[in-house]
């Protein structure tokens, strides 16, 4: 009926994936998550390295625990972006923690350092409250949570590094006006709550000029303590 | 089925009078519970008064409709808040003739224009069922209806039009199993609630049953199931239905936007004799004769260069998973050709599939389905236009090119 690459191996990977005497004929997609996830993949990277897009966030490398917080948000309309709502809106638990698995085993470098666009001050506040906070205006240093290298903790707590700083800054005032959620205690919303637009703005140019470290991978759970409590991470 | 439904509604009689402690069938009981589980899926009235992350049945779920948005009741044993005090009677009542205990009309959002064909013993083994569910106390969030039809007495007029009470009548010239699939089709299925072309009014009318329609608020098609030229299963074996069914994939086609809703939340639950007993209702409604497509509006050279430009597009962006020649991997990977829901009249279901893309719902017959990419944020309109054109038109299939225009005026349509 159409002209198709029918060759026996096809037919025997066929077989395997199926009873139906129809299939007999057809050949199949590969069986790998690879090809499950090319739907995420022109707005996330193939291997989830993240696009030209700045706003179309870095997937590979983080803990699969957070990245599966997200797709479950994302599902139940909580996290909000429409195309992506809709993609997730029938696909069972199983399905979510195979994807955020998949997108936490990937290990693409980690992009080059944006140039940045504002001035030394403005850098030079970003960094005063990723590392140390202002315990003055009740906020806690971004380090004490995202880590020393800023790399995150399994399972729950994300790496900073390798995300452009307007995705960052949305992100914050997501949080700062209620748009993103994580589980309760919702530790972000209490930290961004306290950050005004200036403090969001500085924060999010100072983390996106970080070189990539020697190893961005998460550490692992319980290596340190934590500021105060996170739902979404279980201690 | 008959006298398996006479004996449960003996027993549930028994079991709803007698005082606990002198039930001497508890298991029956439990099927009887078991069973309302079971047709409560079939009826959707899981998903629908369940909200997203809220409690089972609590409702609260919103449904926008071209007269403001109404909420989903409460519907838990709690006697406050729920239907705790509602005897099987009044439950009766809602199902069969949309009318609450006191009387007073309930908007047809709520499918009772399907349900009344429900037999009085499914209604009390879903009565049963919900009387065995936790107790959530959530006060029903109030309707945000714009005036005049905030005022419930409008209903009284759409009833008139579109409302026709009664419980199902078997066509004894049909074999058992088609007035099963008829019976769970017409009334829990409630499939004509969107299958059936909606009127200005907001209803849909007898005689267009399963014709097919625009969804209002969705901006989806839902296709005729009559029609062998849209969703009409004349020329599908029954395997292909069942698994399009169960799955929501198959060796014809795939189902996607509020079909894949129908199948996630509901259909995937049906056993393999109610699903069979759908499939051969549905190849039997089928009318063979259809009207030739409609001539299209656009000029043919126009339409020729669109459509070669449609062909690099698909060449570039789709063949690697629907095949060259529009073959496809199914079931994962639909074909495109000879595929009837690209077709039909209306474009409107494949322009959206281009723009937001999507995956069949995750099902226990498919818990990991593949997915296609939304391609609204890479392609123009006229670049989404073309290759729809161009799928509609290539390997023998038989649909008209679309415009730019109503590619673009999809890029708007809601996205749940
Ligand atoms: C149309 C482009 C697009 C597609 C397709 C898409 N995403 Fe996304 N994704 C985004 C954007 C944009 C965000 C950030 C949304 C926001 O602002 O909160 C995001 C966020 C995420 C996040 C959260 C990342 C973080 O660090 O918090 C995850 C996880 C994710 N996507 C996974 C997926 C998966 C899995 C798929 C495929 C099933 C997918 N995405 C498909 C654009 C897309
Ligand atoms: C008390 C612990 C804590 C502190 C302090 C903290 N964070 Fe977080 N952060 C978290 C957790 C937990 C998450 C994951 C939330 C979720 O599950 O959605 C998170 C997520 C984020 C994200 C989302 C990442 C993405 O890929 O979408 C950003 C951005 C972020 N934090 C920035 C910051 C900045 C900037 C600071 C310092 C001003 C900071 N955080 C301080 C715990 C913390
Ligand atoms: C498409 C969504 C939808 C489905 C499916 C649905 N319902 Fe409803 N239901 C509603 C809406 C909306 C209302 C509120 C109607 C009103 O206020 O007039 C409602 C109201 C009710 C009520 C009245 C409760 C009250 O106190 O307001 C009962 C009982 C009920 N539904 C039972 C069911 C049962 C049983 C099923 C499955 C057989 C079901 N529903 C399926 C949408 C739905
Ligand atoms: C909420 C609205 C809605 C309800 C309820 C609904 N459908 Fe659909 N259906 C659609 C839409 C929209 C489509 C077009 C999308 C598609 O083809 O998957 C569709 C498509 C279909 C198709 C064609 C699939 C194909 O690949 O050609 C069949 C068959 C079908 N529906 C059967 C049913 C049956 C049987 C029921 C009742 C059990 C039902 N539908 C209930 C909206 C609905
Ligand atoms: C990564 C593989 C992939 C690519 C690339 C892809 N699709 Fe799809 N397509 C799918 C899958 C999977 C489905 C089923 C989606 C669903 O059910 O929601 C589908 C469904 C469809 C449907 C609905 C078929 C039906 O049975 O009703 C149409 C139409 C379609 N695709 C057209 C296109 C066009 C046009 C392109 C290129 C612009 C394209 N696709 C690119 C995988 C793909």
């Amino acid at each position: 009926m159409f002209a198709r690459a029918a060759t026996p191996v096809a037919v025997i990977i066929t077989l395997a994936a199926f009873d139906g005497a129809a299939a007999q004929t057809a050949s199949q997609p590969p069986d790998t998550m690879a090809a499950r996830v090319e739907a995420c993949t022109p707005c996330h990277g193939n291997k989830g390295e993240g696009t030209s897009d700045v706003y179309f966030p870095r997937l590979a490398g983080k803990p699969a625990g957070y990245l599966y917080n997200q797709l479950l948000a994302f599902r139940s309309g909580r996290r909000k972006y429409p195309p992506m709502n809709y993609l997730l809106e029938f696909l069972p638990d199983p399905y979510l923690e195979a994807m955020a698995e998949y997108f936490a085993g990937q290990h693409p470098p980690l992009p080059q350092p944006a140039p940045s666009e504002v001035s030394k001050d403005v850098l030079a506040l970003g960094e005063q409250l990723a590392t140390s906070g202002d315990a003055g205006r009740n906020i806690p240093a971004c380090v004490s949570c995202h880590g020393p290298g800023l790399a995150g903790m399994q399972p729950g707590i994300p790496g900073l590094l390798g995300l452009r700083a307007p995705y960052i800054s949305a992100q914050l005032g997501a949080w700062r006006y209620g748009t993103r959620t994580a589980k309760s205690p919702d530790c972000m919303q209490q930290v961004a709550g306290h950050l005004t637009e200036a403090d969001v703005t500085a924060v999010s140019a100072w983390l996106a000029t970080r070189p990539a470290p020697a190893n961005p991978a998460p550490v692992p759970k319980g290596t340190y303590a934590l500021p105060f409590g996170c739902g979404s991470q279980p201690n | 089925m008959g006298s398996k439904l006479s004996i449960a509604f003996l027993v549930l009689a028994a079991f709803t009078t007698a005082a606990p402690a002198q039930d001497k069938s508890p298991n029956n009981a439990n099927d009887i519970i078991a069973r309302g589980e079971y047709l409560a899926r079939a009826g959707d009235c899981t998903a629908c008064h369940t909200a997203p992350e809220g409690r089972l049945f609590a409702g609260g779920r919103a449904m926008p409709t071209p007269f403001g948005t109404l909420y989903t009741s409460n519907i838990t044993p709690d006697p406050d808040t729920g239907i705790g005090k509602w005897s099987a009677d009044d439950f009766y009542k809602t199902m069969h003739s949309g009318r609450f205990p006191d009387g007073g009309l309930i908007y047809p959002a709520m499918p009772f224009a399907s349900y009344t064909k429900v037999t009085r013993a499914d209604s009390d083994a879903i009565y049963a069922y919900l009387r065995s569910i936790a107790p959530v106390s959530q006060k029903n969030k109030p309707h945000e209806l714009r005036f005049p039809y905030d005022n419930r007495q409008l209903i009284l007029g759409w009833r008139t039009l579109f409302f026709s009470e009664g419980e199902f009548k078997p066509d004894p010239k049909k074999s058992a199993e088609w007035n099963r699939g008829a019976y769970l089709v017409e009334g829990l299925g409630h499939c004509g609630m969107c299958h059936s072309p909606i009127n200005a009014l907001g209803g849909t009318s007898q005689s267009d049953a399963f014709k097919g329609g625009l969804i209002p608020m969705q901006n989806w098609y839902a296709p005729s199931l009559t029609s062998n030229r849209e969703a009409g299963l004349g020329d599908w074996s029954i395997k292909d239905i069942t698994d399009l069914l169960q799955t929501g994939v198959s060796m014809r086609g795939v189902v996607y936007g509020p079909m894949a809703e129908v199948v996630h939340n509901s259909l995937q639950y049906l056993n393999d004799e109610d699903t069979r007993a759908m499939a051969v209702y549905l190849k039997g409604i089928a009318e063979g004769s259809s009207p030739p497509p409609a001539a299209t509006a656009l000029p043919t050279t126009e339409s020729s260069l669109l459509i070669s430009l449609g062909k690099t597009v698909y060449d570039k962006h789709c063949a690697s998973c629907h095949g060259t020649q529009g073959e496809g991997k199914p079931p994962h990977w639909p074909p495109l050709a000879n595929n009837q829901s690209i077709e039909m009249q209306s474009a409107v279901n494949p322009i959206r599939m281009v723009l937001n893309g999507g995956y069949p719902p995750g099902t226990k017959g498919n818990p990991m389905p593949y997915g296609m990419p939304p391609f609204a944020g890479l392609l123009s309109d006229n670049e989404i236009a073309a290759v729809v054109s161009y799928i509609r038109t290539a390997w023998g299939n038989r649909g008209t090119p679309v415009s730019a225009r109503e590619a673009n005026e999809l890029r708007s349509a809601p996205l749940n």
